[in-house]
């Protein structure tokens, strides 16, 4: 089951949610998304952990059914 | 418990300076997302070896829980995991990555 970018930013926002999340459905058919997550609980983690810290959000389904997502992460400004 | 996969990958990781885990391998790269870290690694001309995960289930496994990492592409550098095409592309960009290959000691090929 394809997945909508509400639903990736729901799942995001569960285990981060002071975050500003912008969800992409590059194609429009759910098969390719662009993910940007800005939040301060990345404060002080390298850009491995901090794109941890959203696969594990997204429980499992990262490389699975959401095998193409980009993703950009950073602490707000 | 030992586990054979992870024992190959860090005997592999540790032995050589670049390594990068993607479907296909140099020559052709069997998704775009391998690819670009392929071109990445050709236009910072360094030396790597590449492991193709397709012709090993095992490792296209193993590899995914050694580094707590869902994805293929994975590059390695020094024994150290720096990350996947997104993490690579944004630190190729901003100049990360070739300050990463310099403090390491990975030179330009001639």
């Amino acid at each position: 089951m394809a997945l909508t970018s509400p639903e990736i930013e729901t799942m995001i926002l569960e285990i981060l949610p002071d975050a500003k999340v912008q969800v992409q459905d590059m194609r429009g058919d759910g098969s390719q998304f662009a993910a940007h997550v800005v939040s301060k609980e990345f404060e002080g983690k390298n850009r491995v952990q901090q794109h941890q810290m959203v696969y594990k959000a997204l429980k499992g389904k990262v490389g699975e059914e959401l095998h193409a997502l980009s993703l950009q992460t950073s602490v707000p400004e | 418990m030992t586990n054979p996969v992870f024992d190959r990958i860090k005997n592999d990781i540790e032995n050589n300076d670049v390594v990068l885990y993607m479907k296909g391998d140099a020559m052709f790269p069997q998704c775009g997302f391998s690819a670009t870290v392929v071109e990445i690694l050709n236009y910072f001309n360094v030396e790597y070896t590449t492991h193709n995960v397709l012709q090993d289930e095992s490792l296209r496994e193993g590899i995914k829980q050694f580094s707590d990492w869902p994805t293929i592409p994975q590059l390695y550098v020094k024994g150290e995991f720096v990350g996947g095409c997104d993490i690579v592309r944004e630190m190729a960009a901003n100049g990360e990555l070739v300050a990463h290959f310099e403090s390491n000691g990975i030179e330009p090929k001639n």
